[in-house]
């Protein structure tokens, strides 16, 4: 759905963050001086600093330790093409205020859809709850943190009618199908989507985001003597309209079609363990499951994470250094600042083979006794923020890919996947081959495809004994889920070989 | 917000859009509160507390359509967002298919109450739920020296929804659920495994409030110290409360979409054999305070109890209006209710003895399936068991296969549906599958 911006400013009453602003209506009645940026972005949810202080006193009436609003808008587009024609769309506004109280490790939180003063003040009483006893009164004071831009865009989506996104998207379509004379359909669906977040918490800071995130994505069916295959593909950033291009369209539809006819060729490996070489780029999904989500600080603050007792350790090889890192400009796992109010970094979690840091919000960083690391991500204003990745990648190493490739005897090499899960307290993980090889004496030979791999993490990330220095990142659409939560990511890894996981497959 | 007021607001968003030029139009409103209270180390971890409304509408200007949704329902918002809404839809291609149900496939009212709702639930005050998971897990906090940790959780939720459109279609229905949850992690030698238990009720005074911490920690101990073992053809056990993940894909492949999109192994098989003689399913929507009973599903249509497959012939997709039309197939529905299974005669304890050697698979890790050619692989942890009896755990191993095949090896069904779940499967016997281990 087109949504002109003035349109969209008059609609939800917002005012767009960047270089232009509506003069605000309510800033006039504030008694509080704050900036232009913070201005706009209170009158976007109707709010003054005022108000912002008496839900904080009313959430921190019972006695908790802290407390913090976080404001959300968000307007998110879909287009989609199927039979050859862009003929549905699809749109969806979400709009609210979650208000968070923290006792110790103790968490209450209520959230209101209705950014009044009543309404906010109700769900700040519910939050109270966690705590019982009595705080006293807090004087107003605002520290204002003007975030970073780790994703200044060009043309904001809500410049943007479907009409102009409609082209991109034929022009995909018939790509693909020129492409290759076996494909069968295609569906393509077009992305975006806009969020502004406001952010206030009892320590007075006072701090703003706007968020812009894309995707193209399309799925390719080729048939072949009966035969079907599909593969999807996409790019996601945090870009504008300046995302869609001539050189993406290409890009995309290249590897829909090299991916999809490469499936014809394919077969299942003999089951069992065996060695594995994880290619460039997507293969930082073995990073994600293996160690990531194990390394978030909430899972071994409750000591239920098999790396609860690991930090300072030797964990890795010398060479291997692992990142998680929200500051990668216009990436999909960016932020300027985390849902708690913490600016993005880059975090190293393990330095030259030590652990050195988990993945932190603020209660596991308090409790840590630590600076949080930024990793505080919500899914949205109705639910509380927990440790989270963003971008997650391994360093380059001192090997060359090839030298990898040939150190294997009989193993496989992958590089293209669906999905991965990790169970957090044994340290198992998997992650779904959509399609690799088999390697034979140091050669690449027969295709496979559909086999789930499962390893240790601890286990694994001891075992992984090569790392080349062809480091890329997979700019997909990688979204990741815990606690029934979804936030996009992204991640990175240069060819690594693992001396032992256990490959799905058949049996002789 | 009642029952009146979503439909005045129902009424208001389709004669705006019909002004404005929508030729049809089709409004849901949903409102819903939630309750959850988690106990961890004898305190209350999170309290949280939820009160929600949305609106979806779809838009069919001249058989071009588009859908919405929103949270921001005041009427000011709500006539921009029509407006502008169908102002974007006209700059979409035309899809002949794109229109409304036929009158006759709509659910007309006045069926028997299914009783899908406790309005009860709200009067519960918090010092109750947080009470009932203390008991949770004072049931087994400092009781074994190998736990590192417990959580117990109560919530409850309770929703409304009404579905009008512009044929004149009118419709309500109120559902409510509330449960308890234990989890239990342990440190082992090689691990910390974690395993949960689960009650659940649409009814609180129906809901089991006791055993479910020790429930968890059993499930969570007999996990200890799990042992690879090597590849080969086993036979698996699955059990009733994880075999739904073998089932989600074969049904995924009677949606009329997965048809249509060629992304169906089921293809064209409509009573043909596509499963051993032990496989027998139905879709009931009607029973009587059924998890996911419904009059009426989200386009509307007729609730109606249907043979999905019987003894492995496939008689039943599962298609709604717009996928009917495109492939020429009358409408069931688009979505699934309860789906209930014909049970066998053994229990999980009598599968297991009659399966000799075999894997009694109790968790899925990962994994996936091509749902165009049947193609699975997925990750499994459980117990391996001789002549009927748990012999150890087994982690990190995979099982691989074809769903045509698969579906083909089951050869018994237990007599044990899992209650809390729209798919219901009990236990179930498939004889050598590929599994890789060490």
């Amino acid at each position: 759905m087109y949504l002109k911006r003035r349109e969209f400013i008059r609609l939800s009453g917002i005012t767009m963050a960047g270089s232009v602003f509506i003069p605000p209506i309510l800033q006039s009645c504030n008694r509080i001086p704050v900036s232009n940026d913070a201005g706009a972005y209170l009158d976007h949810f109707e709010v003054s600093p005022e108000q912002l202080h008496k839900v904080i006193n009313t959430a921190m009436e019972k006695g908790a330790d802290y407390a913090d609003l976080f404001f959300e808008h968000t307007v998110t587009n879909t287009a989609a093409l199927q039979d050859n024609k862009v003929n549905s769309a699809y749109s969806d506004i979400q709009y609210g205020v979650g208000i968070r109280v923290l006792k110790g490790e103790q968490t209450g939180f209520a959230y209101s859809e209705d950014t009044s003063q009543e309404a906010m003040l109700q769900a700040a009483r519910t939050a109270a709850n966690i705590a019982d006893s009595n705080s006293p009164q807090k004087e107003l004071k605002i520290r204002e943190f003007q975030p970073p831009s780790f994703y200044s865009i060009i043309t904001p989506w809500e410049e943007v009618s479907i009409k102009e996104k409609v082209p991109y998207m034929t022009s995909l379509n018939e790509k693909i199908f020129s492409g290759d004379s076996r494909v069968n359909k295609v569906n393509i669906s077009m992305n975006d989507s806009s969020s502004y977040i406001l952010f206030y918490n009892s320590e007075g800071l006072l701090t703003w985001d706007y968020r812009p995130m894309t995707y193209l994505a399309a799925r390719t069916i080729m048939e072949e003597n009966g035969r079907i295959e599909n593969t999807s593909v996409s790019r996601s950033y945090r870009k504008g309209f300046e995302f869609l291009t001539e050189d993406l369209i290409d890009g995309l539809a290249k590897e829909a079609i090299n991916e999809t006819a490469l499936l014809f060729k394919a077969g299942k490996p003999r089951a069992g363990e065996m060695e594995v070489v994880m290619g460039p780029g997507r293969s930082g999904i073995l990073l994600h499951e293996a160690m990531g989500h194990s390394f978030e600080a909430d899972f071994n603050r409750k000591k239920t994470s098999i790396f609860s007792d690991k930090m300072g350790q030797k964990i890795a090889a010398d060479f291997i250094t692992i990142v998680d890192d929200g500051t990668l400009p216009n990436d999909r796992g960016a932020l300027n600042v985390d849902d708690e109010g913490i600016m993005s970094q880059r975090t190293v979690l393990v330095n030259n083979g030590l652990l050195t840091s988990y993945i932190h919000d603020r209660i596991s960083a308090k409790y840590y006794n630590v600076n949080p690391t930024g990793n505080g991500r919500r899914q949205d204003f109705r639910n509380v923020p927990i440790p989270r990745m963003r971008s997650t990648y391994m360093e380059n190493g001192p090997h060359e890919k090839e030298e990898i490739i040939e150190s294997v005897k009989r193993g496989i090499y992958v590089d293209n996947f669906s999905n991965g899960q990790v169970n957090i307290g044994p340290g198992d993980f998997t992650f779904f081959v959509k399609f690799g090889y088999l390697i034979e004496n140091g050669k690449l030979t027969t295709p496979i495809k559909d086999v789930n791999i499962i390893g240790n993490g601890p286990q694994a990330l001891a075992d992984i004994t090569m790392v080349a220095n062809d480091l890329q990142f997979s700019d997909g659409t990688w979204n990741c889920g815990k606690d029934g939560q979804s936030v996009p990511v992204s991640l990175g890894l240069p060819t690594v070989k693992i001396k032992k996981l256990t490959v799905g497959g058949l049996n002789a | 917000m009642d029952k009146n007021a979503k439909y005045k607001i129902a009424d208001y968003v389709i004669n705006n859009a019909l002004e404005n030029g929508a030729s049809q139009v089709a409004v849901a409103i949903n409102d819903n509160s939630s309750r959850r209270i988690e106990i961890r180390e004898q305190k209350i971890d999170r309290l949280q507390e939820s009160i929600g409304n949305s609106l979806s509408v779809d838009f069919y200007v001249d058989r071009k359509f588009s859908s919405h949704s929103t949270n921001l329902l005041k009427e000011k918002e709500l006539e921009k967002f029509i407006k502008e809404a169908i102002e974007a839809t006209k700059y979409l291609s035309e899809d002949e298919f794109r229109y409304l149900p036929e009158e006759e496939l709509y659910y007309k009212g006045g069926a028997e109450d299914l009783r899908t709702i406790d309005p009860d639930i709200i009067k519960i005050d918090s010092k109750t739920k947080i009470d009932l998971a203390r008991q949770i897990e004072n049931e087994v906090f400092g009781t074994d020296e190998r736990i590192v940790s417990v959580t117990s959780t109560y919530m409850d939720e309770v929703s409304h929804m009404i579905l009008a459109d512009s044929n004149g279609f009118r419709g309500e229905s109120d559902n409510s659920y509330t449960g308890l949850v234990a989890e239990v992690s342990v440190k082992g030698d090689t691990g910390r495994p974690s395993d949960y238990w689960v009650e659940y009720n649409i009814f609180y005074d129906k809901l089991v409030k006791t055993g479910i911490g020790k429930k968890a920690l059993e499930r969570t101990l007999r996990k200890l110290n799990p042992k690879k073992i090597g590849s080969g053809k086993y036979n698996l056990i699955v059990d009733n409360m994880v075999a739904a993940t073998l089932l989600s894909p074969f049904i995924s492949a009677l949606f009329g979409s997965s048809l249509y999109q060629k992304n169906s192994f089921l293809d064209w098989k409509i009573n043909t054999k596509v499963a051993s003689d032990k496989l027998s399913f139905i879709d009931d929507p009607l029973i009587i305070s059924g998890l996911s009973s419904r009059h009426f599903d989200n386009e509307g249509l007729k609730a109606i109890k249907r043979t999905v497959v019987e003894q492995g012939v496939l008689r039943n997709y599962f298609i709604n209006t717009y996928y009917g039309r495109k492939l020429d197939l009358p409408p069931t529905s688009g979505s699934i209710s309860n789906i209930i299974f014909q049970n066998g005669t053994l229990d999980q304890k009598g599968l297991l003895k009659s399966a000799n050697k075999a894997i009694l698979v109790t968790g899925f890790n990962g994994g996936n399936c091509n749902g165009a050619t049947g193609d699975f692989s997925y990750g499994i942890e459980g117990f391996l068991v001789e002549n009927g009896e748990i012999i150890h755990p087994v982690s990190e191993m995979n099982i691989t296969g074809n769903m045509n095949d698969f579906w083909n090896t089951l050869a018994a069904v237990g007599n044990d549906p899992y209650p809390y779940s729209s798919i219901q499967t009990p236990s179930l016997l498939f004889e050598n599958t590929d599994v890789s281990g060490m």
